[in-house]
């Protein structure tokens, strides 16, 4: 390759002369020091060249040397339980090597040459095998079976396969081409982060990505395959709704992507992870998830490649066939960082400075999620799941990321810091937010979890809409002009927001509710509802309604265990019942001494 | 011998552009000689062939485009570090003001500080006790933790800062904080109260204080909170010491860098602060934390005036969107005479959760700490609404939250500047708070928690 000459240095921007071979998003190796760049202009002699490590110290001068290669990731066992930064270089090992601060300059590979692992076979010799068909599995965790698999682009016959134990660069299969290639095949593949892994075919979403968080998965519900985004101001929870869908989601994957934000909130996933247990397995949450961490204070061009390393290791494991979540927080971030680099380029800025082509690459983004038949043998079906956080300026929604990112995405969890301030967590505003996939899934929630649950659905975010206009009334008039039917649909509407959406993340048992509980939790309510307004119908008055003891118990149902619930579920209902059935009498005592 | 440059081309501001440049390096440190003799500082922003554009770290006043002799010196910026520097005060760019003698360094460390590794950073969960039930009670403090004080002109924040500094502490450990303080073109009388409060306790052979005042150049504000944290990560990680770094004011470090950037002509971000505001804070505020494998911390609490007391303006806006929390003051309960005026419902500390609790504080916290903020926002909203609708309008439910509302203002916010609250003193006036409410509202605290802790008098029941 050829050797060019650093002619410019601005910030994380280096333009350079007489890198005559160089293509569009190649890798390049910048100064004495050989840090890692990427070429994202060319014009006549020039290349611009963004750095993922800090610049300072070089100058005009200085060597640049072309790869050839664009940035492309590392794809094979041991991928899971890692923390990578936004190029993929392993935080653990560079720890290890360098001690606690991120030096200049450090290259780790990104898959551990040295481990071995135990490669088993799923086809013969003389199998004819095609791009993405598996060839075999190798146990990576507890948790994950890594699916071997012919990387896109290769196919022909079998000539050899063995099994036994590997590191990720030995040879474990041969195949032949129809030109007569040969092609090595091994427990590790190379994939170039900005093109997205090819599959067969798009599918329609239904089934719900069940997170356990009450307020998503009954009002907001995401699909497997499905794309969500997350705005709102700082301390609004969007970190925390994350960090939650990442710990509780079904998903067989989970790709955490912390992009510009608290170095602080990775350092918890990564303590608190492998002491959490898999709601279905009982395993370390860790033994299904990929942390990459560009934290704001690490350089800012490498937040710009985190979102793309992030989503092609999403996009590897579901080429296995498996249920895969990325999170992104925050997506602003990797947007202000395609900001600072435009704006070193001096590009001609868009609204509030972003490039032009901001939206593009923001659909680029989540057009990689989706539900999809994967390419190759077995055939498989599989998911990716993208949620985006975002972290408007000011909390405006009228900003060009959050407006770009609600053109794509389907569901819209709209965080309010007037929620946050009375500590309503999660604090999605349940008037605003909305979930395009609720009709797509339906059919499952009635055949999985019960027929009533969309009827709930439905007359819960009836109840919410009345309470906010009557909302409205009470600022006019004070409540105690309200009708009784009204007081109560207030009483239940708050019931709703208090009892059910209101979900603590830090409170061991309320932290996950199953769907089942979601729906029982969901009768309780609704039948005070319906004996509330039963017995205001006899005439019972409102504040005897109100004050029944038995709406504590309603209220800290959530506390209740799973394995524990319906035994309460009934004592709440027939104590609830009873309730009523003595409100309801004394009345009717009352009326009859009265008549 | 290092070349010399007389090629100024261009001064405009704290920006100057040198040509004919070879061998220029991004970052580096660059001195200027003046015709006296006068030797200033800089930094390269940006070298493009043979010009180099220069950041001056300190005020251009009598620099000129002919006799300014300029050396580019092949290093970034250093801070010559030892334990010497306990008891000194330096100012905005680091030069002893206090009359003593110069820091014979042990080394010097770049002041640019590198990422730390978030493998390597250890969460931090200890409770620092302050003494003040806002922070305590609702929104604790940990060791390692940023949490910066959203305030206004005129509002009483350096009170409270050194308050903080003057009584918080680890439960159970002697060992005492070592405060490092950096003054950002804050007034005399104000840094003035900081050293004297300092001195009075005896905290001062304890601190470093680097100070740029109101009259200082502005452009030195640019490099002192970064002379601050570099000098407090050696304290910190190399001589084990935990380390309270107050930083005021911030607002007036992102005005120099606005100036900064304006003179480049760059593409401004909203109201006119640079588009890389957000990394550029993040580089000082996520300086603060543990360590694996370390003894010391570092414990940040940057105190910053919001612009109009407007919180969407960009430099409150920001911090909050790195730091660990934030604490408002309200003009409101200031004028109230409420010391200190917290404006409680926004104020938030992100890593509490893990700081609070059985063996840390005690097991009713969280519950205490939900109920109380719940009950007072409620209470705030019903006195709003009496405002308009008059008393009479409200139900009796509403009336009992208005009036927990203010004493929960008068009893819990409300306390002396010289008051060192315990935490158990805190959460008993926060159970006696609650006690005005029925018991049947007290959702968010679990019955076992009620049973103990509840103030048993015999509250009678709210019938309509
Ligand atoms: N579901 C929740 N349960 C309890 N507390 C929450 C929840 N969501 C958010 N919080 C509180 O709000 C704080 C801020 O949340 P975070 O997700 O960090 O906000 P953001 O990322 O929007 O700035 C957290 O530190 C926590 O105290
Ligand atoms: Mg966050």
């Amino acid at each position: 390759m050829a050797i060019g000459r650093i002619v410019k240095v601005a910030g994380p921007l280096v333009v350079a002369e007489g890198l005559t071979d160089a293509k569009m998003y190649d890798v390049v190796r910048v100064g004495k020091e050989r840090l890692v760049g990427e070429v994202i202009v060319l014009d006549g002699d020039l290349a611009s060249i963004q750095v993922y490590e800090e610049t300072a110290g070089l100058g005009p001068g200085d060597p640049v040397e072309g790869t050839g290669e664009p940035l492309s990731v590392e794809l094979g066992p041991g991928l899971i339980g890692s923390i990578y930064d936004g190029i993929q270089r392993p935080l653990e090992a560079i720890e290890k090597r360098w001690g606690a601060y991120i030096r200049r300059g450090v290259e780790a590979a990104a898959l551990n040459r040295a481990a071995k692992w135990r490669f088993t076979p799923t086809v013969k010799k003389g199998d004819t095998v095609g791009e993405g068909d598996i060839i075999g599995t190798v146990q990576e965790t507890t948790l994950v079976v890594h699916k071997i698999m012919i990387p896109p682009g290769i196919s022909g016959t079998l000539e050899e396969i063995r099994s036994g134990e590997f590191t990720v660069e030995e040879t474990i299969a041969l195949v032949r081409d129809a030109q007569g290639r040969r092609h090595e095949i091994k427990l590790m593949q190379r994939w170039p982060v900005r093109k997205a892994r090819p599959y067969k075919e798009k599918l329609p979403s239904t089934e719900p990505l069940i997170t356990g968080q009450r307020v998503i998965d009954t009002l907001f519900p995401i699909a497997k395959g499905g794309t969500a985004c997350v705005p709102g101001p700082f301390g609004s929870g969007k970190t925390v709704i994350q960090h939650q869908l990442a710990k509780w989601a079904d998903a067989d994957i989970i790709v955490f992507v912390g992009c510009g934000e608290r170095g602080n909130e990775m350092t918890d996933v990564l303590m608190e992870f492998p002491e959490l247990e898999d709601p279905k397995t009982g395993e370390p949450l860790m033994k299904r998830t990929i942390l990459i961490a560009n934290t704001s204070n690490m350089p800012v061009a490498a937040r710009e490649a985190s979102v793309y390393t992030g989503i092609t290791i999403a996009e590897y494991f579901r080429d296995m066939g498996y249920s895969v979540a990325l999170m992104a927080d925050s997506t602003s971030r990797w947007a202000e960082a395609m900001r600072e680099i435009s704006g070193r380029l001096e590009e001609m800025p868009g609204e509030e400075g972003y490039p032009a082509y901001l939206g593009s690459r923001i659909a680029d983004f989540y057009a990689r999620a989706g539900r999809v038949v994967c390419l190759g043998k077995p055939e498989r079906q599989a998911s990716l799941s993208a949620i985006g956080a975002v972290s408007p300026p000011g909390g405006d929604l009228s900003e060009p990321v959050t407006q770009n990112t609600l053109r794509l995405v389907k569901v819209f969890w709209g965080l309010d810091d007037k929620l946050a301030y009375r500590r309503h967590f999660p604090a999605i505003n349940w008037l605003t937010s909305y979930s395009l996939y609720a009709e797509d899934l339906a059919p499952y929630f009635e055949q999985k979890v019960g027929p009533e649950w969309n009827e709930l659905r439905r007359e819960f975010m009836k109840l919410l809409q009345i309470e906010a206009e009557l909302e409205e009334i009470v600022r006019l008039v004070g409540v105690e002009a309200l009708s009784p039917s009204d007081r109560l649909k207030l009483e239940v509407a708050r019931s709703i927001r208090e009892d059910y959406l209101m979900q603590s993340a830090f409170d061991e048992i309320d932290t996950y509710t199953s769907l089942k509980k979601q729906l029982k939790m969901m009768q309780l309510i609704k039948a005070f509802y319906d004996w509330g307004t039963r017995a205001l119908e006899q005439g019972v008055d409102i504040h005897q309604i109100i004050d029944l003891p038995v709406r504590e118990r309603i209220a800290k149902a959530k506390f209740i265990p799973e394995g524990e619930f319906d035994a309460h579920f009934a004592e709440i209902f027939k104590e609830l019942t009873e309730s009523f059935e003595r409100l309801m009498a004394q009345k009717g005592a009352y009326a009859e001494r009265v008549h | 011998m290092l070349k010399e440059y007389t090629s100024v081309a261009e001064i405009a501001g704290p920006i100057m552009v040198v040509e004919g440049v070879s061998g220029a390096k991004y970052d580096e440190l660059v001195e200027i000689e003046l015709a006296g003799g006068e030797i200033r500082r800089g930094r390269v922003l940006e070298v493009d062939r043979d010009r180099a554009v220069v950041q001056l770290f300190e005020s251009a006043q009598g620099l000129d485009l002919r006799q300014s002799r300029v050396r580019f010196l092949g290093k970034v910026m250093e801070l010559g570090v030892s334990e010497d520097l306990l008891g000194r005060v330096f100012d905005g760019a680091g030069r002893p003001i206090d009359g003593g003698p110069p820091i014979i360094p042990e080394k010097k460390l770049p002041i640019s500080g590198e990422p730390l590794n978030p493998y390597s950073r250890d969460y931090p969960n200890e409770f620092i006790q302050t003494g003040i039930s806002v922070i305590d009670g609702l929104n604790t403090l940990v060791r390692g933790q940023k949490l910066p004080i959203f305030s206004g002109a005129g509002l009483p924040h350096n009170q409270i800062a050194a308050q903080i500094a003057r009584q918080a502490k680890v439960l159970g450990e002697a060992e005492e904080f070592s405060v490092v303080f950096g003054a950002m073109g804050i007034t005399f009388e104000e840094a003035n109260f900081f050293i004297t409060d300092l001195r009075k306790t005896g905290a001062l052979e304890r601190a470093v204080m680097f100070i740029n005042l109101a009259d200082d150049p502005v452009i030195e504000r640019i490099t002192t909170p970064r002379l601050v944290l570099t000098c407090a990560e050696y304290l910190a990680f190399e001589r084990d010491m935990h380390v309270l770094v107050i930083l005021t004011d911030m607002t007036n470090y992102a005005e120099a860098l606005r100036e900064v950037s304006a003179a480049r002509k760059e593409v401004p971000g909203r109201r006119g602060y640079p588009g890389y505001m957000y990394t550029d804070l993040s580089t000082i505020y996520e300086r603060a934390g543990r360590i694996k494998g370390k003894k010391g911390s570092i414990t940040q609490m940057p105190i910053l005036t919001m612009p109009q007391d407007d919180k969407t303006h960009p430099i409150p806006d920001l911090t909050g969107y790195i730091t660990e929390g934030q604490l408002f003051l309200s003009r409101e309960l200031h004028r109230k005479g409420i010391y200190p005026p917290f404006d409680v419902l926004p104020c938030l500390s992100r890593l509490k959760d893990k700081g609070i609790g059985p063996g840390k504080t005690r097991e009713d916290h969280a519950g205490v700490l939900n109920q109380l903020y719940a009950a007072y926002a409620r209470g705030v909203d019903v006195r709003e609404m009496a405002a308009i609708l008059g008393e009479a309008a409200l139900s009796k439910i509403d009336r009992i939250y208005m009036k927990f509302a203010d004493e929960f203002e008068r009893r819990f916010i409300q306390q002396g500047e010289y008051e060192d609250r315990t935490i158990i003193q805190t959460l008993t006036i926060g159970w006696e708070l609650l006690s005005m409410l029925p018991r049947g509202e007290l959702k968010r605290v679990r019955d076992e928690f009620i049973e103990k802790y509840l103030p048993k008098k015999a509250e009678e029941p709210v019938a309509a």
